[in-house]
């Protein structure tokens, strides 16, 4: 069965899209400005240069928010996409929420904030999740809890690895006290997948708050985060309020984090491929198999 | 003979239309008493200064009770209480969220809202009763976890993401019992149960009303408003099959009108108790994670 799959090889490669910017800018899906003005360092940058740089800032390292498309095309050598359909639904009949989910689709080109792949690290098969804060802050909802539930399941069953990068706002509050247990079933989802004893690595990216923070997240065998990324449950504008006073630099930022010891390792966007690679070699994935 | 059994059937068929009518009116007046509590009416019942709280619970459910402090990593948080006591002869683990009832009480349990180190003591008592095989009852009375730099240092996201995956896998009957407020994550942390109970004026919500009106239209003063559409009224969490069982409530704020409550909640526990204690601790498990699981599917 599993030899019959196929795997497409990333439509665009990072590389492919380069040339292909260079030769018509018009026909690659890159903005038509050819500059980016840096959020981190406010210096003007051309695009070449941020992609090539796989999407950072040659100057400061900043990360630039990138798409759950892209950072699959950046990681692995070929995958396919493994999410269910997605069916529209409003468990607590949210007045507004129709109304701001045709919103978010049409702003977005997205149906939902998650993409789930299995792919192809160099010879290592592996589950990937992505969050994408361009739809509904990439909040967890209903749709987003179980697709994370159903990848641990998925990778348990066939003894993979699993790779979650997170960027969320926290729970989707449309949702109402569906969103918050899915905080419940994504932690135990994670506690059931220990005990195939397999790998799971969770690589927290700019910005990733709230419920997710306080669930699946934090439950990685590893521990990873992106340079600057904040991370935190309250937000820090409720914080600022409750204590009313200044937060301290670097407040909630990923080099906060680790060097309050919640988390193994800061991973440069560059460096990614190749950590996230020796990681799953010495746990033991090499091949298909385990 | 045949007479007399068709005088028989015509008596109880008019009681069955006597009991139709009581039946009616009895929809009629509970339908009056659910309009004129709003949900906004029951957040405000839940919050109440008055109204009792956790300890007030624990000390009139649980037979001598005695509580335990810390969580050996940091210090003791007076947001969460627990320890040990008898739930009629059956010896148990509570823990809880305590506001505690005078001003200078609230200033020391910091409201009920937990920082790490309170999740971090809950799991550890919870732990013990697992290692000594005794039920877990769960109190919850919180506006939500704490937000505060201090909180964040040392980890709010991790201690109550900890503490639901390790809920889910303990090996003993697990019982929540909503007292008050139950908000966000913070209340989340310490009710992953086989069965959750909720009193008839608690709630639980995604995040308090406040938090939420801020969220979703930058203003906190619509909290009014943002009840209306949360569902966090304990009915209609029943209705949704999120919560197990709702106590009835006489609407009091002293501890001596509170006294028939406490004893149709400790009815319920010890109902619900007694079913979850026949089961081993496999089924336990098994049936509180597939529960999770279970919600928010069918894609």
């Amino acid at each position: 069965m599993e030899q019959n799959i196929r795997y497409e090889k990333p439509v665009i490669s990072i590389i492919k899209r380069l040339r292909k910017f260079r030769k018509d800018p018009k026909e690659a899906a890159l903005p038509e400005k050819l500059f980016e003005k840096c959020n981190g360092c406010g210096s003007l940058i051309s695009k070449n240069k941020i992609v090539e740089n796989f999407f950072t800032c040659p100057e400061c390292n900043y990360h630039f928010n990138i798409t759950s498309k892209d950072r699959m095309d950046m990681l692995l050598d070929g995958y396919r996409i493994i999410n269910r359909p997605f069916k529209f639904t409003n468990p607590i009949d949210f007045p507004t929420y129709k109304a701001k989910y045709r919103e978010n689709k049409k702003k977005s080109g997205l149906k939902e904030g998650i993409l789930t792949v299995e792919g192809y690290l160099n010879d290592i098969k592996l589950i990937v999740v992505s969050l994408d804060n361009r739809f509904f802050m990439g909040s967890m909802g209903s749709y987003i809890g179980e697709e994370i539930t159903k990848a641990f399941e998925h990778a348990g069953e066939r003894d993979l690895p699993i790779l979650i990068f997170s960027t969320s706002g926290g729970a989707r509050m449309q949702e109402g006290i569906f969103s918050l247990m899915q905080m419940a079933k994504t932690s135990i989802a994670v506690d059931r997948y220990g005990e195939t004893k397999n790998l799971y690595i969770s690589c927290m990216t700019h910005p990733t708050t709230g419920g997710v923070t306080a669930s699946f997240a934090s439950l990685g065998d590893i521990i990873l985060a992106e340079p600057g990324a904040l991370i935190g449950f309250a937000g820090a504008r409720v914080i600022k309020e409750t204590i009313k006073g200044e937060l301290p630099e670097n407040f909630q930022r990923a080099e906060f984090l680790k060097e309050k010891g919640f988390l193994d390792e800061i991973v440069h966007r560059k460096d990614m491929r190749e950590y996230i690679y020796k990681l799953l070699k010495l746990h033991g994935y090499r091949g298909c198999k385990k | 003979m045949i007479r007399e059994l068709e005088e028989k059937i015509k008596r109880l068929e008019e009681q069955e239309k006597d009991s139709e009518i009581l039946r009616i009116k009895r929809k009629e007046i509970t339908e009056k008493y659910e309009k004129k509590f709003k949900p906004y009416d029951r957040v405000q019942l839940a919050r109440h200064r008055e109204r009792p709280k956790v300890k007030d619970f624990i000390e009139n459910i649980i037979e001598e009770p005695m509580f335990f402090h810390g969580d050996r990593l940091f210090s003791d948080d007076k947001s969460i209480i627990g320890g040990i006591g008898y739930l009629d002869d059956i010896p148990i683990t509570f823990v809880g969220t305590n506001k505690g009832n005078t001003l200078e009480e609230n200033v020391q349990c910091n409201f009920g809202m937990p920082k790490p180190e309170g999740y971090r003591k809950a799991l550890r008592l919870m732990k013990q009763a697992e290692k000594f095989n005794r039920p877990i009852i769960t109190f919850i009375d919180t506006p939500g976890a704490y937000p505060g730099v201090d909180a964040e240092e040392r980890g709010q996201g991790e201690a109550i993401a900890r503490n639901i995956s390790e809920m889910g896998r303990l090996k003993v009957p697990i019982i929540s019992v909503f007292t008050g407020e139950g908000g966000s994550g913070g209340a989340l942390a310490l009710s992953v149960a086989n069965k959750i109970i909720m009193m008839e004026n608690s709630i639980f919500s995604i995040l308090s009303p406040e938090g939420f009106a801020t969220i979703l239209w930058k203003d906190g003063t619509r909290c009014k408003e943002a009840t209306e559409v949360m569902k966090l009224m304990a009915k209609e969490l029943y209705d949704y099959n999120i919560v197990d069982r709702v106590v009835e409530e006489d609407i009091s704020f002293s501890l001596e009108g509170f006294r028939d409550n406490f004893i149709r909640l400790k009815k319920v526990i010890i109902e619900e108790l007694q079913m979850l204690m026949i089961k081993n601790s496999k089924e336990l498990i098994i049936e509180r994670q597939e529960k999770y699981r279970r919600i928010g599917g069918g894609f």
